[in-house]
């Protein structure tokens, strides 16, 4: 039973994971029907602003906590002001093109960082701090479940809540919506479409970003390519869950973070991406549209 | 207080509009008509700002208003229910008014009109938290309306919003636009391929043929005028 728990809980972490870089290749995609490729390489560019700046606050021997913090907010307004950039110089000018064309683009662009930052920085991986304390009085259920996933599972969920209030109830959360739903309507009430889009990377590049400092300090290192990684299995998530809604990506995610939680456990962590991908293949074949994706959609 | 001159529109290499010259005049209801594939819709959306035409000039209360970007001209004051109406279908009826009003900041004026509104269609309060995918076609033509008129505009633009309804609705919908025209004082262009009820309810006609306006002149006259009986009125 502890063993099973503690899966559960494995499962949930990486799912809270997959979950926060899903949802950027969800909610670009519900606005604008592109698949950003670089995405996976926003994510990575936020783990290592959170290194550099860790590093550095570290030497001047701040608390835990508040390197955290402060790495996470690098991390944010860093990514999404690479998220930011791509959107400008990669897609924007493409827009009204061929469907292929800004997919190209994105491909090109997830190269360009990933070679940039190996150039930038280094090959080889890199140790990341342990910003996550472990306090005492958690000794007792370490086993099954450590700080790092408790914080991981916490950050998420509030994040999640956030993200669900934005889009629900503010005017940009409308205004995001709406362009979804309908892009020449949403120019006909007014809706300046172009910031619709830019708001919408920078918050999907925010949330990579939290997901790339969490795991960087749960795994313990990173290098140029863990974008890459990361980023197929996220895209996977949302594929799942029904690529273009939200509700659908996170659950996509925590489906597949336990599938691959279970496979490992039971099974042996050489077959947690056969077993990841069977999913994705049995359910795209019964439930085309992902599990709570519209079934009108083609646009892939 | 809207004026087109020789306007010429363009879809990549494909001229739809040629030469268009036309003239609102404040509190007016003019009417647009014309055959499928004319260019009646390409002319509202050039007007609209969503295809900026290669040639010519737009000139909204003196004001030259092409290639300015559509939020902008909505800020201006016309706004468009386009054909098809375009609800927001996972919005709720009440989102979807929200969004009519998205660059009003007067909370007051905004609820104020919400009431007009809900007054003028009972059908969308009672509706009002449901999506309005869910609305019939009417219910749909109803709300495209209200959510246009959510902006409060001077100039009110309507692509064929007798589409697909049964006649009794049109009618319904076409009393609304003249009461609209009088009790808020706004203009109208309504561009309809139902030339009859149009040029019933319009103040001045201009034909579209083509791309290219033929005719022009008082409604009565048009709904007299043989050629026009002949071409769409059907008779
Ligand atoms: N997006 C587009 N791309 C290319 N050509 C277009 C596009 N939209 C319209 N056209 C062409 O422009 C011309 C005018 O079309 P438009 O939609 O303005 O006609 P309409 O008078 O509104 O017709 P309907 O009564 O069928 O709505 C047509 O020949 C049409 O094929
Ligand atoms: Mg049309």
């Amino acid at each position: 039973m502890e063993y099973f728990l503690e899966l559960v809980f494995s499962g949930l972490t990486r799912g809270s994971i997959y979950a926060l870089i899903a949802l950027g290749y969800t909610m670009v995609y519900g606005i604008i029907g592109l698949i950003n490729f670089a995405h996976g390489e926003i994510y990575m560019i936020g783990a290592f602003t959170a290194l550099i700046i860790a590093t550095v606050l570290n030497m001047y021997g701040l608390p835990l906590p508040a390197v955290l913090i402060l790495a996470a907010i690098a991390a944010i307004v860093w990514s999404a002001a690479y998220g930011f950039t791509v959107e400008r110089v990669a897609y924007r000018p493409l827009r009204g093109a061929p469907r292929l064309s800004p997919l190209i683009s994105a491909i090109g662009m997830s190269i360009f960082l990933q070679n940039y930052v190996m150039l930038a920085q280094t090959p080889n991986f890199l140790p990341f701090p342990t910003l996550i304390p472990e306090p005492a009085f958690l000794e007792p259920i370490a086993s099954m479940v450590g700080t790092t996933d408790l914080t991981i599972l916490l950050v998420t969920t509030v994040v999640m809540v956030l993200l669900t209030l934005l889009i629900k109830f503010t005017r940009t959360g409308k205004a995001m919506r709406a362009t979804s739903q309908d892009r020449t309507m949403a120019f006909l009430v007014g809706v300046n479409v172009d910031t619709v889009i830019s708001i919408t990377f920078v918050i999907g590049s925010s949330l990579a970003a939290i997901g790339g400092v969490l795991i960087a300090s749960h795994i313990g290192q990173i290098n140029f390519y863990i974008g890459f990684i990361a980023g197929i299995k996220a895209f996977t998530a949302a594929v799942l869950g029904g690529i273009g809604s939200i509700p659908g990506a996170v659950l996509g995610s925590f489906v597949l973070g336990l599938t691959e939680s279970f496979a490992t456990g039971y099974v042996s962590s050489a077959y947690e991406d056969v077993f990841a991908f069977s999913l994705l293949v049995l359910i795209l074949i019964f439930r085309p549209a992902g599990l709570l994706g519209k079934a009108s959609i083609e646009k892939v | 207080m809207l004026e087109l001159r020789h306007v010429d529109t363009y879809y990549g290499n494909i001229q739809a509009l040629y030469d268009i010259s036309l003239e609102i005049k404040t509190g007016e209801i003019i009417t647009l008509i014309g055959a499928n594939g004319a260019g009646k819709s390409t002319t509202l959306m050039s007007i609209s700002g969503i295809i900026v035409p290669r040639r010519g000039k737009i000139l909204f209360k003196g004001q030259d208003i092409l290639g300015m970007a559509p939020n902008t001209i909505v800020q201006l004051g016309i706004s468009q229910v386009p054909e098809g109406r375009h609800i927001f279908p996972a919005l709720s009826v009440a989102e979807n008014l929200d969004m009519g009003a998205f660059l009003r900041r007067d909370k007051k004026g905004i609820e104020e009109d919400r009431a007009y509104i809900y007054e003028l269609f009972p059908i969308l309060k009672q509706r009002r938290n449901q999506p309005g995918g869910n609305l019939s076609g009417g219910e749909q033509q109803m709300l495209a309306i209200s959510r246009a008129l959510m902006a409060r505009p001077q100039l009110l633009l309507l692509d064929e919003p007798s589409m697909g309804l049964a006649p009794l609705v049109t009618r319904q919908i076409f009393e609304i636009i003249k009461k609209i025209n009088k009790e808020q004082h706004t203009t109208i262009f309504l561009v309809e391929q139902n030339a009859n009820l149009a040029l019933q309810v319009a103040d001045r006609g201009y034909v579209l043929e083509n791309g290219r306006i033929t005719m022009q002149d008082k409604a009565e006259l048009l709904l007299a005028n043989t050629d026009i009986q002949r071409a769409y009125l059907g008779i």
